[in-house]
């Protein structure tokens, strides 16, 4: 049953300063609400915890793509359509722009945000998988200053987060410099839009005459966050991209993800999956 | 510091353009824009689906941009350009999307229309000739319970060659 709307209390900060003053002022009190579209499900389904509530979507500080030599920087608030069309993005974080494709359909592309999808902490979020392919770090920003995390750091635990009550997240970092890697990405779920997925994976490996000389495999809704499979990265590092490397990289992905039965499909299955989606990706791989 | 009670929030006035005219909206500042929009400005060709963002019926545009109505506090529509079906037309004169919608079949109990005539304008205005795969993509949230989908994807193909726009 929908919430009780009036409730909820919803207000606009006149600059992010102002904001930032707010919820160091009364921490744990303000929540920030951006394009709503895990929010305002919450509010219909009469499960929205927290009552009072900060709209920063207007706040141009968190918008916006930039880049210099080294990085790209992607404001919190960049929503899915901002990503897809971004032709930096394109071209040199092409699974960033796969998964925000893949997001939803147009319309919540156009509401979601990139900083909104981390702070929901859903352990079956689409963007996260790519942010930890790229080695992403969180610019986290509060009236004291501005820390930098790296993303593989962030999510703790079942959505539990690296960020204190008086902060927010500001920007998303995205090292530059995976020219050549070869890359995938692939969401399983019911249906190509509006599916959350029932296995979804992200990867990137840089290949030196058949060799694997680095790799990064991210998948989720297979554990209580979005995880990194890093004993199956370092099962594979420095290893000939064959078939006997494939059947130990399947062994080793079964062996670090937990994945439960839930409504949208069964751990027995997710393992299968995920250790498949693993063969294609290697497989397509080597014959690239 | 927590407080020691949370005041319940007042009404707030909201200002932006509907359809070309400007209003001014009052309501609680969570308080669904599809509702507002619907109860206000009796903007019924706005439909509720689902209510949680997944079937596209509650479709709008804010600020050229098409948006689930249902998933936007009303608070946050303060000095946007909204269209909703409503403002499709010129006048009398409908929009070569709803003219093959009608002479295409691409209608039947008309919930889930208004919003597939809104993300089809969107997808015109960005592409003058999109294939089937474009608009199946385009239309992928809006969900239709009737049709099954082909009559829909026929008017959205015929109105984009241009051909229901001249007759």
């Amino acid at each position: 049953m929908r919430s009780l709307v009036p409730s909820f209390e919803l207000r606009t900060p006149p600059s992010l300063a102002t904001a930032l003053e707010l919820i160091a002022r009364e921490p744990g009190e303000w929540r920030a609400f951006a394009g709503g579209t895990d929010l305002m499900v919450l509010l219909e389904a009469g499960k929205l915890a927290h009552r009072r509530y900060l709209n920063i979507w207007n706040l141009a500080e968190l918008r916006g793509i930039s880049a210099t030599d080294g990085e790209i920087s992607v404001g919190a608030l960049a929503t899915y359509t901002d990503i897809r069309r971004d032709a930096t993005l394109q071209r040199e974080f092409p699974l960033l722009c796969r998964a925000a494709e893949e997001t939803g359909g147009i319309a919540t592309q156009n509401r979601g945000t990139l900083g909104g999808n981390i702070a929901n902490a859903s352990p079956a979020a689409d963007s996260p998988p790519a942010l930890l392919v790229y080695d992403a770090e969180l610019e986290l920003i509060s009236a004291g200053g501005t820390r930098r995390v790296p993303y593989s750091a962030f999510h703790s635990g079942y959505k539990k987060m690296n960020l204190r009550a008086d902060e927010l997240i500001a920007r998303i970092i995205l090292p530059r410099g995976r020219a050549g890697w070869k890359s995938y990405y692939r969401k399983v779920g019911t249906r190509r839009a509006q599916a959350i997925s029932k296995v979804c994976m992200a990867a990137a490996l840089k290949l030196v005459d058949g060799e694997i000389t680095d790799v990064r495999i991210a998948l989720g809704s297979v554990a209580p966050s979005v995880i990194r499979a890093t004993a199956t990265e370092n099962a594979l590092r420095g290893k000939r991209l064959d078939s006997t490397a494939i059947a130990a990289a399947r062994v080793s992905l079964a062996s670090e993800i937990a994945p439960i039965d839930d409504m949208r499909s069964s751990a027995r299955y997710r393992s299968r999956v995920a250790q498949n989606l693993l063969e294609e990706y290697l497989q397509s791989a080597d014959r690239a | 510091m927590a407080r020691a009670s949370t005041p319940v929030p007042e009404k707030v006035a909201v200002r932006c353009r509907v359809n070309g005219r400007d209003a001014t909206l009052r309501d609680f500042p969570m308080t669904r824009l599809l509702d507002v929009l619907r109860e206000q400005l009796n903007l019924t060709g706005i439909k509720e689906g689902c209510g949680e963002g997944e079937c596209g019926a509650c479709s709008i545009e804010m600020n050229g941009r098409v948006v689930n109505s249902c998933l936007v506090p009303v608070l946050q529509a303060e000095g946007v350009v909204i269209r909703t079906i409503e403002g499709v037309a010129s006048g009398e004169q409908l929009h070569c999307v709803q003219e093959a919608f009608i002479a295409h079949g691409g209608a039947q109990c008309g919930i889930c229309t208004p919003g597939m005539i809104l993300a089809a304008v969107a997808l015109l205005a960005n592409n003058a000739r999109p294939t089937e795969g474009e608009i199946r993509m385009a239309l992928a949230g809006n969900l239709c319970r009737c049709t099954g989908y082909t009559k829909i994807f026929e008017s959205v193909l015929h109105a984009f060659s241009g051909a229901e726009a001249r007759e």
